[in-house]
């Protein structure tokens, strides 16, 4: 974990609510894809906890929705004002489990963590497969970066109008040697019904710290209990416990 | 160094500023940015005799000017905290620990405060008689003088280390439940606990925690800390550790002139892991803007 300030150099929105945020600072705490952000915004109290997309050298990529206060502030920040972060927050994903041939799957603002996984595992040479959820056409972000990677890439929407009609698990019906996922919940319990092999599945909770200091985001697993923002985001298939 | 130090129950601290339970765990995770040993003391997990996972999520709600926690005391309970958090935190933190514990009981309170006084690392017992987040136990033993002063008795029967109990500000009188606490033998005060609050999200309707119900924390509850602070040092005589929204050296001297002997930080640490450290840091230069030469000097020193 490290806390430090960075720069923005660019801020475009993607879809009508999501936006994509280049930043330039320390990125040297960030170990793996997977892991996240958390952002200090002023006159907000608790910072605002947003996945890694990408990072290039000392270039750090965000993507984020609009969903409420501190997001609608976010998007209305401009390139080179500064931002506070703590920066290497989480356990990410472990690369070593992915086989020859991984699937990633991601719903909405669940993709852009992804991205860096797919960017990883292509550059050891694996055949990475690509599912990306969305409700419609209008809301898809980055076909064209994972097709770009070399990624076999597949979209679907809820509602037909792009790609596969209906959700990610209808277009699960391929070779694979792990699957990696990120996603709304039900997406994620849909998918680890459906995965056949070990799967990496990354959680989302409200976070008061995001280091594990709070005990805010904690959940229940297999082998005890765990800390979203600590032990998590990314938990293993074998040790989720889904609670209703 | 001196100019920082006060005593706490007779032992010394080197500075008043003390990272407060539940936001700073057993000290690890704050470990990894700086060194932690620059600190007064700090007051680890409230720790019960049984595990605890605590309650569901969501357990974090943003506030104006702060947050409601509905935790509700997630900890490995006091067989682990012994065994496993205490070896751990002994390779990181040299200095007396504070050993926060909470409990069901008074048979609970008393056993877990009987296992923790034999741990050379504790310093000192800080007994939480005020968390609102969980159901037939906490808070309800400080919302009463009789039920109070009967967790003092059984804990001190049990310790020979000084015994603070942590008192909340969900209470008509906190001053009466202060008093009850030194009859009956404590050593400190702390206060205060957060205050009992609720957010309700518009686009589901329902409450945001999973509790419905949490604590207020942040710098908020900073001006009804200082009062209840102001109100209990007049009324005891044992010291008061003070807190509630601090965030800055000038809230640790406010404190300290509200009648506060040492002062604890919570939620500012999950905002700013470095809070405490700059805190420190700033003391000095703060102290010297306003004519400060020891902190011991402004103890209760307002001329209110």
């Amino acid at each position: 974990m490290k806390q430090s300030t960075f720069t923005i150099l660019t801020q475009r929105p993607l879809t009508d609510a999501v936006y994509e945020l280049r930043l330039q600072g320390d990125t040297s705490a960030i170990t793996r894809p997977g892991q996240f952000v958390n952002i200090k915004l002023s006159g907000l109290y608790l910072r605002r906890p947003i996945s890694v997309c990408d990072v290039q050298g000392d270039v750090l990529t965000l993507i984020y929705k609009v969903v409420g206060k501190g997001t609608a502030q976010l998007a209305a920040m401009q390139s080179g004002q500064t931002l506070d972060l703590l920066t290497g927050l989480g356990n990410g994903y472990d690369l070593d489990l992915s086989g020859d041939c991984p699937l990633l799957i991601g719903g909405g603002v669940g993709v852009p963590p992804l991205y860096w996984l797919a960017k990883q595992l292509r550059a050891q040479g694996k055949q990475v497969s690509v599912i990306l959820g969305f409700n419609t056409k209008s809301e898809i972000f980055y076909e064209e970066a994972f097709r770009a990677l070399g990624c076999e890439t597949t979209v679907t929407t809820v509602d037909g109008s792009c790609g596969v009609k209906g959700f990610v698990t209808n277009a699960m019906d391929l070779a694979y040697t792990h699957v990696y996922s990120c996603g709304p919940e039900p997406m994620l319990r849909a998918v680890f019904r459906a995965c056949k092999t070990g799967g990496s599945f990354s959680f989302e909770e409200r976070m008061g710290c995001g280091f594990g200091a709070c005990m805010g985001c904690s959940c229940k697993t297999v082998t005890g209990y765990k800390r979203i923002c600590r032990e998590g985001p990314v938990l293993q298939k074998e040790e989720i416990l889904w609670t209703d | 160094m001196d100019r920082l130090s006060v005593s706490l129950c007779g032992i010394r601290l080197d500075n008043p500023v003390i990272p407060a339970s539940g936001t700073f765990g057993f000290g690890y995770e704050f470990a990894e940015l700086y060194d932690i040993n620059v600190l007064g003391t700090f007051s680890f997990k409230g720790t019960t005799l049984q595990p605890r996972f605590g309650n569901p999520t969501p357990r974090i709600a943003e506030c104006t000017a702060g947050m409601l926690n509905a935790v509700g005391l997630q900890n490995p309970g006091v067989e682990q905290v012994i065994s496993t958090e205490l070896p751990k935190l002994a390779q990181c933190f040299h200095k007396p620990v504070m050993a926060n514990i909470s409990g069901f009981s008074v048979a609970d309170y008393a056993e877990t405060c009987r296992l923790l006084d034999q741990q050379p690392q504790v310093g000192w017992l800080e007994v939480n008689v005020s968390c609102p987040n969980v159901h037939g136990g906490g808070m309800s033993f400080g919302t009463d003088c009789a039920q109070a002063a009967e967790v003092v008795r059984a804990v001190k029967a049990v310790t020979t280390k000084p015994v603070i109990m942590k008192l909340s500000p969900n209470v008509t009188d906190i001053v009466s439940i202060a008093r009850a606490c030194e009859d009956a033998g404590a050593d400190g005060i702390s206060l205060i606990n957060t205050l009992l609050g609720m957010r309700i999200d518009l686009k589901t309707k329902k409450p945001i925690l999973g509790n419905t119900m949490g604590g207020y924390s942040g710098p908020a509850i900073f001006p009804v800390a200082v009062r209840m602070v102001y109100q209990v040092a007049k009324a005891v005589k044992i010291p008061v550790v003070g807190m509630g929204g601090v965030s800055s050296a000038e809230d640790v001297l406010e404190m300290m002139l509200a009648g506060a002997t040492a002062v604890q930080v919570g939620a500012a640490n999950l905002v700013n892991p470095t809070a405490c450290l700059d805190i420190i840091r700033s003391l000095p230069e703060t102290m010297d803007r306003y004519h400060i030469d020891k902190l011991t000097d402004i103890i209760g020193g307002t001329n209110g």
